[in-house]
């Protein structure tokens, strides 16, 4: 037994894992340099008065991942661990990247890098949003506005025993809008919420809002509809289509704000 | 940094004491001043004063959605700004407003201008109302998509042309 493992390991070592000579070996490629450079929105709290600025950062795409995050990373481990930008999933998911990219509010990390190097990036945080540092909005307010909306069940009379059914139709209704992820892309994307960002609930919380009084299990939809009733929370949405148009993940908040002005409308 | 921001600044003590007392008194090379907890709130709010507003329109992409929404709100400014004004001041001035005074005087002018003048009203009209026709259809539940406010869009935009087109040519 020993005998054949020593005779298997000698053989090992004397091939190596190539089965072809090293001389007839393809050498590996050397890619191309291939330098883009990225504008970034720079603000630093410990310097207030200091205006913000861009701040030019020149990398080479061939060796960078394909996403506008891949890049932000590589300038903040190699060339500035200074720059400070909010990141998690990496996927699309958690909606913490969500920033200004060439003049669109969009993830980072679903926002491919434009491989022409001729053009240089522009990236901002969110639209008309305090700024805490760099590309890191204030979005207490954001989350303030959510939660007025009590975006939870709310209903007394639960059924007797087991869950809270529902017909496969309205559970339908639900979809398209659970799927938010609340990354404040559409929000900050509304000319009304820049200039309303107080009073009118932007994009994002409305949708969040038509979700709960869609769900057929939820019983307080006279009190959601009496909280929305009035001029500023939901009818300083002019149709403007800025949400729906910059939703990275696909979403139509205009729809679900015009079927909440429709059932305001018939009371 | 962060000690810094938050008024924790280091006292350089050492650098502006003579070199005795330096090596017989001070032991700490480092004073900080204490701040009770209670005042991190204001410290917060004095700092959240000078933190800027991320930039907005000057950067967004130029989209249809946005620039036709604010098409139609200065066309509409604009309409009813000369609704308003010529009717206020037709009860300001009846004899100078009235409608044969402004028949001659426009029939007084050379066509060039004609056709200017007409076209300048007649594009902010057309576009004002068929936009308005699209907003109505919106508030009915049509086209409430990306692909409908795109479509709907460039046929208000088309519209527009046309209409804009007829009426200086009628």
């Amino acid at each position: 037994m020993q005998s054949v493992a020593r005779r298997l390991s000698s053989t090992a070592s004397r091939r190596g894992f190539a089965t072809t000579s090293a001389a007839f070996q393809a050498a590996p490629l050397e890619k191309p340099v291939l330098n883009k450079t990225f504008k970034i929105y720079r603000w630093n709290p410990d310097e207030p008065a200091k205006k913000p600025e861009l701040q030019s950062y020149t990398i080479d795409l061939n060796q960078t991942g394909p996403m506008i995050l891949d890049a932000l990373i590589k300038i903040k481990n190699e060339m500035d661990p200074t720059l400070t930008f909010r990141r998690s999933c990496r996927e699309g998911i958690c909606g913490s990247c969500a920033m200004n990219i060439e003049g669109r509010n969009t993830l980072a990390c679903l926002c491919r890098i434009d491989r022409n190097p001729a053009k240089e990036s522009k990236i901002y945080p969110l639209p008309h949003m305090y700024i805490v540092k760099d590309l890191v909005p204030d979005l207490t307010y954001f989350y303030k506005q959510y939660k007025s909306i009590e975006p939870y069940l709310q209903n007394d009379n639960p059924p007797p025993q087991g869950e809270f059914l529902q017909s496969p139709e309205d559970r339908k209704k639900l979809d398209g809008m659970y799927e938010c992820i609340l990354c404040a892309c559409c929000s900050t994307s509304c000319p009304s919420y820049w200039w309303n960002q107080d009073e009118y609930l932007g994009p994002a919380t409305l949708m969040q809002a038509y979700r709960w009084l869609a769900d057929s299990r939820d019983a307080a939809g006279a009190k959601r509809r009496e909280k929305l009733q009035n001029e500023m929370s939901v009818f300083r949405c002019h149709t403007i289509f800025n949400c729906s148009r910059t939703c990275p993940k696909g979403l139509n908040p205009a729809a679900a704000i015009a079927k909440i002005k429709l059932e305001l409308s018939a009371e | 940094m962060i000690a810094a921001r938050l008024g924790l600044q280091s006292v350089s003590v050492l650098r502006q004491t003579p070199r005795v007392v330096r090596s017989h008194v001070i032991k700490r090379a480092v004073q900080t001043e204490s701040i009770p907890a209670a005042s991190s709130g204001h410290i917060l709010r004095k700092q959240a004063l000078a933190r800027p507003s991320s930039p907005h329109f000057t950067i967004y992409e130029p989209q249809l959605t946005w620039l036709a929404s604010i098409a139609n709100r200065a066309t509409g400014v604009g309409l009813s700004v000369l609704f308003y004004g010529f009717s206020l001041a037709y009860l300001v001035a009846p004899s100078t407003f009235s409608s044969e005074n402004v028949v001659s005087t426009v029939k007084s002018l050379p066509s060039s201008v004609k056709i200017a003048g007409k076209a300048i009203l007649a594009g902010p009209f057309t576009f004002h109302s068929f936009n308005g026709v699209r907003h109505l259809l919106w508030d009915l539940g049509y086209f409430i998509t990306v692909k409908g406010c795109y479509q709907s869009g460039y046929a208000v935009l088309g519209l527009t042309a046309l209409g804009t087109a007829g009426l200086v040519a009628w």
